[in-house]
């Protein structure tokens, strides 16, 4: 599904990410762990086109992204949530919700006018799929508040949501647990399994909560310092003598 | 009196069109148009020159609309893929280019001196008061263009320009091609200024480039802010505000013992006075929700 090779990226004296190679097979869910500043979050936005690779290649479902815009790369069905949440303050939890789907009528602006009732019904649809997946993380009570009243474990669980409404075949999530209770996050790792399982969508999760990643993760890559020193099954990882030096260890 | 309070409502009804221009790109979209009063430059001058040339009126409008519709649009093309402020810069440097364009090229606009006698819009049709036929004319046209940005800014389009207004790259991140976004936010801002144009050149039956001056673009600015940024409604209010109080201050100047330049210089003192106040007791302008405004990063 996802094959990224050999990537680099510096900012300044700073390798970011040095060599990176990874590969996500369709319908898996892949961990990536790592320190701090280990280059996860740019890899990520390499990936989906936020930033430009100094070198290296990206393939989704066969065919070079790499050189391809962030809303592009996001109109071929891979997309990604943010480690720090950019909940969209000054319009409301639904309106959040409802700017994610992609290509409606409506976003064209001669449509508002020539396809007035197609583009009716379908923010229709849209509010009806918005309302279910509100109501699935909880918020649904905020629908009408502005997304900035929410707190940040709410934003966060909105950022989910929102980018579910995208119908994406492959996410890329920035610590979706992080500030999430346990509960709840619970109830999304159930959810990110049964959206594996029953629509094969395919995942790659960064994420620093590591009984949680190791539950979820089909195959886990492990950063360092801009490489990947292991990969493997999360029991292959957990038990890598270079995972516990660079990361795991003292604990 | 009548007359004179005709004229009011007739010079804030067409900077209310050329504002709600303005609250389009700066209000929903974030866009930072210190150049807005070129496009109504742009507008004026094209209508008046064509209506010289014996051009019908509906096209020499329209031709106005056009031509500063797609100067945004050219503006924008190099400008929007840069750093928000690049737009600010460029765009004061654009309306100060149109301005001595306007001076210099005398062949054409007849520089300082400025264009008259170009003809009005059913001038010959109506028998009585034709200012108060003209404020009709504008009224109805900042009905229309009220009416058609509020049902574009509820719809999905405009959700689109409040999300890049908040953070591009949510957007992007969803798939919405924000750059072409930005774009279609400023040509239709620009559209808009240019209709206020040929308006306003309607209404002065003479224009020349004093007319369109960078604090024209400014004025715009204060009726925006003055009624709450992204409230076209508040937009709407703000030009009644200030137009009726320069009128006020203008009228005022018969009865009191400064000269019309000092005047000129209390009245903007006054201004500044005013939106610092209202920055203090009511920073989200008089329409604009104050939840909005504490989300603000
Ligand atoms: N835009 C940028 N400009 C300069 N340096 C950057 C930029 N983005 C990231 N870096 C640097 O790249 C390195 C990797 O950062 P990155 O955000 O990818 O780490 P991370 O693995 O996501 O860490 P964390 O687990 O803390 O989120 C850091 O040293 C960081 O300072
Ligand atoms: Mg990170």
């Amino acid at each position: 599904m996802l094959s990224v090779q050999d990537i680099d990226k510096s900012f300044g004296g700073i390798k970011a990410v040095n060599g990176c190679s990874i590969n996500v097979e369709e319908g898996t869910i892949a961990g990536v762990i790592g320190p701090n500043g280990a280059g996860k979050t740019t890899l990520f936005n390499v990936i989906s086109g936020f930033e430009k690779p100094d070198n290296g290649s990206i393939i989704f479902k066969g065919e070079n992204i790499q050189n391809l815009t962030s809303f592009s790369i996001s109109r071929k069905g891979l997309i990604r949530t943010f480690q720090i949440t950019k909940a969209l303050t000054r319009l409301t939890v639904e309106e959040n919700m409802m700017l994610a789907p992609q290509f409606q009528h409506g976003e064209m602006i001669w449509n508002v006018w020539l396809r007035h009732i197609e583009v009716k019904r379908q923010e229709k649809e849209n509010r009806d799929k918005a309302i279910s997946l509100l109501e699935f993380f909880g918020l649904l009570p905020l629908k009408d508040e502005y997304a900035g009243a929410l707190s940040g474990g709410q934003k966060k669980l909105l950022e989910m949501a929102r980018v579910l409404m995208a119908d994406p075949e492959m996410l890329l999530l920035d610590e979706p647990f992080s500030g999430v209770n346990p509960t709840l996050a619970k109830k999304l790792l159930i959810h990110i399994r049964e959206l594996r399982d029953n629509n094969g969508m395919t995942f790659l999760i960064i994420e620093h909560d590591m009984p949680m990643i190791m539950q979820l993760s089909d195959f886990i890559y492990v950063l360092s310092k801009g490489k990947v020193i292991a990969s493997g099954t999360p029991e292959e990882v957990r038990s890598d003598k270079r995972v516990l030096d660079a990361y795991l260890g003292g604990v | 009196m009548i007359e004179y309070i005709i004229t009011v409502l007739l010079i804030a009804a067409i900077y209310a069109i050329f504002a709600l221009g303005l609250n389009l790109e700066w209000g929903f979209t974030g866009l930072i148009n210190f150049g807005h009063v070129a496009f109504m430059a742009i507008g004026a001058y094209t209508t008046a020159l064509l209506c010289f040339s014996g051009v019908p009126l509906l096209p020499s409008v329209i031709a106005g609309m056009v031509l500063a519709g797609l100067c945004g649009g050219l503006l924008g093309i190099p400008t929007l893929k840069l750093r928000e402020d690049y737009l600010a810069i460029v765009t004061i440097g654009f309306a100060e280019i149109i301005r001595f364009l306007l001076l210099n090229e005398e062949w054409l606009t007849r520089g300082p001196m400025g264009l008259h006698g170009y003809s009005r819009p059913f001038e010959e049709l109506i028998p009585g008061d034709y200012n108060f036929f003209l404020l009709l004319f504008v009224l109805v046209v900042l009905v229309v263009c009220f009416l058609m940005l509020e049902k574009l800014i509820k719809s999905p389009w405009g959700r689109v320009l409040k999300s890049i207004r908040e953070d591009e790259d949510v957007p992007a991140s969803l798939g919405k091609n924000v750059f072409s976004y930005k774009i279609q936010s400023l040509v239709l801002g620009s559209t808009i200024a240019g209709l206020a144009g040929s308006l306003l050149a309607f209404y002065l039956q003479y224009i020349n480039p004093r007319n369109f001056m960078p604090m024209e673009t400014f004025y715009a600015w204060i009726v925006v802010v003055l009624g709450g940024s992204g409230n076209n409604k508040g937009t709407l209010l703000g030009a009644v505000i200030l137009w009726s109080f320069f009128s006020g201050t203008r009228f005022a100047q018969g009865y009191v013992p400064i000269s019309p330049t000092q005047m000129g210089a209390l009245r903007i003192m006054f201004i500044g006075l005013l939106l610092i106040i209202l920055m203090m007791f009511k920073p989200e302008g008089l329409l604009g929700k104050k939840e909005e405004l504490t989300l603000m990063k």
